[in-house]
């Protein structure tokens, strides 16, 4: 059966603090600091990696691969960062961050009471992000 | 993984729900007249139009840059044009024009033929000064800013 399982998302804002967090998976939702902190962590390696690669005009990590998850990371232009951890070998991960991303530019930036850079409290945004994993899951299994 | 091809403003625009062109252009114009009223300085208007167009580019910068694929502009002459082509296409349906280049490459006038803001709008003698379009140039302002570019 091939892999589908998303863990969890995250999004970051452009100066690394956490703006969105959803847990997917059976571990249980992570302790608010630890999210923050594990956020932070993340855009620290990201603008690290991009420092570090040899290669010019390298825009950061965009896949992790550990022995128990894949971590796929989407940076857009503007700085907002969106990744997802996974079950490792899932497909298409990219694509549903694409997704994600213009998910958050409808629903959360087009909130005229949405604050720029800060938490992420819009109930449409968290419905159509429902209804988009929830298709891609399918979609994969389906497969 | 190959990176998606940039969209046309074309194909962008006939693939986003439309308002009605005329209640677009009374919406803005009742804005316009509002502040007018409120602050009665043709300045102070300037200013609020260019701060409301600042707000709207900050967010508007991610729609576009999520629907257009496209990818960094290598240098401000590419910037100008992608605003005008793809970025006026898809947001106004109009396609502007970039024109005046100074010397330097710094400095240039992006020109909108057919401004669906100013359908129908005579400018009173009274206004003179006011820039009745300030908004888009704060859309603009704030929508660089965004991705790092900072201008006048």
């Amino acid at each position: 059966m091939a892999a589908a399982a998303i863990y969890s998302l995250f999004i970051i804002n452009k100066s690394g603090g956490l703006i969105y967090y959803k847990e997917y998976g059976s571990a249980g939702r992570m302790d608010t600091n630890d999210s923050l902190r594990v956020a932070s962590l993340w855009h620290s390696m990201h603008a690290i990696s991009q420092q570090l690669s040899p290669t010019v005009g390298c825009s950061g990590i965009e896949l992790l691969e550990a022995d128990a998850f894949d971590l796929h990371c989407f940076q857009s232009l503007t700085g907002t960062k969106f990744f997802v951890v996974c079950e490792p070998g899932t497909l298409h991960m990219d694509a549903l961050l694409k997704v994600i991303y213009e998910l958050y530019t409808d629903y959360v930036l087009k909130n005229p009471f949405y604050e720029m850079e800060m938490p992420i409290r819009c109930e449409l945004f968290d419905l159509n992000l429902s209804q988009a994993v929830q298709k891609d899951r399918v979609a994969l299994l389906g497969r | 993984m190959p990176a998606a091809a940039p969209r046309s403003g074309d194909a962008i625009f006939a693939s986003v729900e439309h308002v009605n062109a005329e209640l677009f252009t009374l919406t803005y114009g009742a804005i316009v007249r509002q502040l007018l009223t409120d602050l009665e300085e043709v300045d102070e208007v300037n200013k609020q139009l260019d701060q409301m167009g600042y707000n709207i580019g900050i967010r508007l910068i991610d729609e576009f840059l999520a629907k257009a694929n496209v990818s960094r502009c290598v240098d401000f002459k590419e910037t100008a044009e992608t605003i005008a082509k793809v970025g006026f296409k898809m947001f106004l349906g109009v396609t502007a024009s970039v024109t005046n280049w100074d010397a330097d490459g710094t400095c240039c006038s992006i020109v909108l033929e057919d401004n669906p803001l100013v359908d129908f709008v005579e400018l009173p003698d009274t206004c003179q000064g006011l820039y009745y379009c300030n908004v888009l140039s704060g859309v603009i302002r704030g929508a660089l800013e965004m991705v790092s570019v900072h201008e006048d």
